[in-house]
């Protein structure tokens, strides 16, 4: 029995207009990754996340759930788990990552940020204002409820004086720079994404690195937005040599990721299709600029090549000598604008985390 | 057993302003490009919509969901149709008409003016 669409776009259409984000992540959760980072509180340049790097590792752990539903007799029940998800946020019980899973996808946001600051380049952080932008009601083509959730998030860049958002995924930059203008009256924000922003920055690295590496495009980066140059300007600058797969640039693959949550199995299929082209450059490990890339196409790799976001070998080239912050074990309190601090504690364990990744 | 046209979801499709599966020349390249390896997807399922197929296009409902709006078959499109938007209109239309889930259009600018006042 395959899962049953309408309920599963119910599910996260009901979680957009209940609670802002399909899959609804608390606060402390989406904002932990700042904690200690002491990242200026709003401004009008803020580095805005939409919450995408924060929700991967969940989502990725609800799409297991669902991989192991996908084709049995639980799939007719999905229903019930729609009708109790009105009352109780059940998306966000019932998918529990790991507790390194969550730290990865945090610490990419942390080498992004890192790197910002390294080429000089000034922004805030809205913190609990900085919200999922909609891509997905976008993509399930709920409009409505879109429209809604949109009007809801220029209100608060309003209010809060933003003139400039510096976006950290393809999906984000997607929706806050080709579609709100689209859909919203009056949506003046200028949007780029911190690749263009470090491209423009045009800083020299301040090591080198001599690597061989894969590049994935991401499909919205690549076909929508325009973003081809920039990652590749700066990976050759940093010294890595990029091997191009057949389906590159504007003509890239997808990573499956589009459909996980609705057919977990095909988008997997898919996935493992892209990770052999990857493959098939010789290369010995890839570089992703979308958080649902590397989440799905690591899956589809189960290990066989391995991948990393592109902030992570940005970070190594252009600010070897950044050190994160330390993310907290457990999320205690909201990292709201002043209660942005790390413990010493804290701080020992995300160094050890550093160390051993390195 | 031939399918029926579908009157108003015919006339409502010609009328959309999102929709434009109309330019079309059923050349195949998107067919033959999509990472889904679909025969049905987008073209075959662009001229049932035109053609104002409603049964035809509901019945494949899990494969309109099933794309991945990755525009390589736009991308590659040498008539220059909106594909993917044409997805997501077509999405749209089962949201509201088969999920009950989004306003009708109708509902829409009425929700947009309510916004907007």
């Amino acid at each position: 029995m395959p899962l049953p669409t309408g309920d599963i776009v119910g599910l996260m259409v009901d979680n957009l207009n209940k609670r802002g984000s399909v899959f609804p992540l608390s606060k402390r959760k989406s904002t932990r990754w700042a904690k200690g980072m002491r990242i200026p509180c709003g401004g009008e340049t803020v580095l805005y996340t939409g919450a995408m790097y924060q929700l991967l590792p969940y989502i990725v752990a609800m799409v297991r759930m669902l991989e192991r539903v996908e084709d049995t007799f639980l799939a007719d029940w999905v229903f019930l788990g729609r009708f109790a998800n009105r009352f109780i946020n059940l998306s966000g019980i019932a998918a529990r990552p790991s507790r390194e899973e969550v730290a990865k996808y945090d610490m990419m946001l942390q080498d992004i940020a890192g790197l910002l600051l390294q080429a000089g380049v000034p922004f805030g952080y809205l913190y609990e204002d900085d919200v999922y932008a909609g891509a997905l009601a976008y993509d399930m083509g709920v409009d409505d409820s879109l429209l809604a959730h949109a009007e809801r998030v220029q209100a608060t860049l309003r209010r809060r004086g933003v003139k400039k958002v510096i976006t950290v995924d393809p999906h984000t930059t997607n929706m806050l720079r080709s579609i709100y203008p689209t859909i919203l009256d009056d949506f003046e924000v200028e949007v780029q994404s911190y690749l263009e922003v470090l491209a423009e920055a045009d800083g020299e690295p301040m090591r080198r690195v001599v690597e061989d590496v894969v590049i994935h495009d991401s499909c919205v980066y690549a076909r929508s937005e325009g973003v081809l140059d920039q990652p590749r300007q700066l990976l050759e600058r940093a010294g890595y040599s990029l091997l191009e797969p057949r389906e590159s640039r504007n003509l890239t693959y997808c990573c499956g990721g589009p459909i996980e949550a609705l057919f977990p199995k095909k988008s997997h299929d898919i996935g493992v299709a892209r990770v052999e082209q990857l493959k098939g450059t010789g290369g010995k490990q890839a570089v992703t600029m979308c958080p649902i890339c590397l989440a799905s196409l690591e899956n589809a790799a189960d290990g066989s090549l391995p991948m990393e976001d592109i902030s992570a070998y940005l970070r190594r080239a252009y600010a070897p000598t950044f050190t994160p912050v330390p993310l907290p074990l457990r999320v205690t309190g909201a990292t709201v604008c002043r209660a942005a601090q790390a413990s010493p504690h804290d701080r020992r364990i995300v160094e050890r985390r550093h160390a051993s990744r390195d | 057993m031939a399918s029926k046209v579908d009157l108003e979801f015919a006339r409502e499709v010609a009328t959309a302003d999102d929709f434009n599966a109309w330019a079309c020349m059923n050349c195949g390249v998107c067919t033959a490009v999509c990472p889904l390896g679909i025969d049905l997807v987008p073209r075959k399922l662009f001229r049932y919509t035109v053609l104002g197929l409603r049964d035809e296009v509901l019945e494949r409902r899990d494969v309109i969901f099933q794309c991945l709006l990755c525009k390589l078959c736009e991308e590659n499109c040498t008539a220059g149709v909106n594909i993917a938007e044409n997805m997501r209109y077509l999405r749209g239309y089962i949201d509201r008409e088969v999920f009950g889930l989004s306003a009708s259009p109708a509902g829409k600018k009425e929700q947009h003016a309510v916004a907007h006042r």
